[in-house]
């Protein structure tokens, strides 16, 4: 996990739910190559074809409201999303996010400080969102000390496999 | 176990501590939660990779992992057979042995509710948003994804954050035609789709107590539309009649402290209260129903159906109403119960013909039209009547298409008169 992160921007609008993100259409294609063709098709139709690895998303408030889809989040890991900020999240969105190693942020206020296509430089440590071309700056209180382990692990399933692996270790004793 | 610095605990802390293994927590505090129950459907199917990659070789605890496919039953296109195949597969390699396959299935949610799954005091996660349903048996249940689903297989624990709780304190006797879902819809009007994010609902006070166990899933259920982590309520006679018979490991009744520290409480009256509609494109946009029925909104399908609203009182209440009456020309109407058991107790009361000569289709039980992507799909610009949770735009289909959520009674209603309706004109 990188530290400081700049990307191009994508915006979303408040309480864009999981059935925007991925209508229900595609719950059973599993692939997340296959489901990034169809990603926000609802919300935002142009970003499927355009989105490229290292764009940011900033969003409003409620972000991945809705089912528990896993779908929406390995969609936008497939693409290589840089970053996910909102002003808030629904929770099992932002879980999931996290355990897939995707760095999302919870930003009051990140919304309106920026416009589609705008660049945005996030600062994980310090806290810090930058608006590149407007200079607007934006604060977040610092991610848990725990979801930082799981970013820097590179998601849950490679925090468990260390786990699982360490446990298995003789001990040495 | 009231302790002595800093006042009480809630009803999910005091779930939490449990789970935690803890005499105390507070809001914000980060817990590893033991897990009592497991429940996957078929997003399980994408448990599967991630646990064999996380080099896991055995579930934690077969015997407390449900497996219960609900949304596609029998597999209606080749992707939804693949789901269930992997599923089948994992559960015979690990040795699962509570798997709800086709011809004993029904909506995982109700599956676990009907068998006695989730107890007072559990910790139960499951592969979809509306766990929270099973808080009403004093638990805390609650929505996980796939990949942390593999690492509650693997290692029988999850961290969890302490919410805070919101206490939502009802009183007053619901009127004739008005029902637990106006109830939930009314609160969910107030508190708003982000009013409980990250926190607890917990339900109290001497309406609640009166409510059958069907309708306190019904209220429960839909504190995941109030972004809610989990909705509560105190088990009491009630709960433990439900269970006597049917628990599946030993309750732990846990009562929240008379002291417990609440975010906020809000108050409801129900008295004179009318029945309320979810209006599109949010589950929030509440309004009174009688204010929507005059402005004459037509329906082109209507659905009794989803685990918010499809057990054998949601279904008698909708026969009660549809008999000797006729669906609507012009409107579809689809009647999915919950479960196979929900099924077979219908059929046995007469309900499906009630259903069936009304001019419904009465579906085998499944999550049918409810979510968009097996059976019930709307149209571009059509609009449908729904006793489900959810009206997001392109929930059952369409993008543009329009969802009102209603009471399993005020369905029919709209089934009879091809537009919103009063359920209480026809009682
Ligand atoms: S009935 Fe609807 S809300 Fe309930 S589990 Fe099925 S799809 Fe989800």
């Amino acid at each position: 996990m990188r530290d400081v992160l700049e990307g191009r921007v994508w915006t979303l609008g408040d309480d864009v739910d999981t059935d925007q993100i991925i209508s229900g259409k595609y719950l059973t294609v599993i692939d997340p190559n296959e489901l990034k063709k169809h990603v926000f098709e609802i919300a935002l139709p142009e970003f499927a074809g355009a989105a490229k690895a290292g764009d940011i998303i900033v969003a409003g408030v409620n972000l991945g409201c809705g089912s528990s889809r896993e779908h929406a989040p390995q969609a936008l890991r497939a693409i290589g999303v840089g970053a996910i900020v909102a002003d808030s999240f629904a929770r099992i969105f932002y879980r999931n996010a996290i355990n897939l190693g995707v760095p999302t942020i919870e930003a009051p206020g990140v919304r309106a400080a920026f416009s589609p296509g705008d660049t945005a430089r996030v600062e994980l440590r310090e806290g810090r969102i930058a608006n590149l071309r407007t200079g607007a700056q934006v604060t977040f209180p610092p991610i848990p000390s725990h979801l930082l382990e799981l970013l820097e692990a590179g998601g849950l399933v490679e925090k468990v496999k260390r786990e699982l692996r360490a446990a298995a270790a003789p001990s040495g004793r | 176990m009231s302790a002595a610095a800093g006042g009480g605990m809630t009803l999910t802390e005091k779930v939490l501590a449990r789970a935690g293994g803890l005499e105390r927590v507070v809001p914000g505090q980060i817990i590893d939660g033991r897990v009592d129950l497991a429940m996957m459907h078929e997003q399980g199917a994408q448990t599967v990779g991630p646990f064999h990659e996380m080099g896991a070789a055995k579930v934690w605890d077969p015997d407390r992992v449900v497996i219960a496919i609900d949304h596609w039953v029998p597999a209606s296109t080749e992707g939804a057979a693949v789901l269930h195949r992997i599923l089948r597969q994992f559960a015979k390699e690990q040795g699962l042995p509570h798997f709800y396959d086709v011809g004993n299935h029904g909506i995982c949610h109700q599956i676990l509710a009907e068998h006695g799954w989730v107890v007072p005091g559990d910790l139960a996660v499951g592969t979809d948003s509306h766990t929270n349903m099973l808080g009403a048996m004093g638990a805390v249940a609650a929505g996980i994804g796939p990949t942390e689903m593999a690492a509650v297989l693997a290692l029988g624990k999850l961290w969890l954050k302490v919410p805070p709780t919101v206490r939502v304190r009802v009183r007053g006797r619901l009127g004739k035609g008005v029902y637990a879902k106006d109830l939930v819809l009314r609160i969910l009007g107030e508190i708003k789709t982000t009013g409980a994010t990250y926190k607890a609902v917990e339900f109290t006070g001497p309406t609640i107590e009166r409510l059958s166990m069907s309708e306190r899933f019904t209220l429960c259920n839909m504190t995941t539309e109030m972004g809610a982590k989990c909705g509560v309520m105190a088990p009491d006679a009630t709960t433990y009649a439900f269970l006597e018979k049917i628990a599946k490991h030993p309750m732990h009744p846990i009562q929240p402290d008379p002291d417990a520290r609440y975010e906020r409480t809000l108050e409801v009256d129900v008295d004179g209260m009318p029945p309320m509609v979810a209006c599109p494109y949010s589950p929030d946009n509440v309004r009174p129903l009688p204010d929507v029925v005059r402005e004459h909104v037509k329906v082109d399908q209507v659905f009794l159906g989803s685990c918010t609203n499809a057990r054998i009182d949601d279904l008698r209440e909708g026969a009660g109403l549809m008999k000797g009456r006729k669906v609507a020309d012009g409107v579809r109407f689809i009647v999915s119960p919950a479960s196979t058991s929900i099924y077979k107790q219908a059929l046995d009361e007469g309900l499906i013909d009630v259903f069936t000569d009304a001019g419904a289709v009465f579906t085998n039980s499944s999550c049918s039209a409810c979510f968009g992507g097996n059976m019930g799909i709307l149209a571009p610009g059509e609009v449908c009547a729904s006793s489900s949770n959810r009206n997001f735009p392109g929930r059952m289909g369409a993008k543009d298409a329009r969802i009102y959520l209603l009471s399993p009674a005020a369905t029919v209603a709209a089934a009879v008169r091809g537009e919103l309706a009063d359920p209480r004109e026809f009682l």
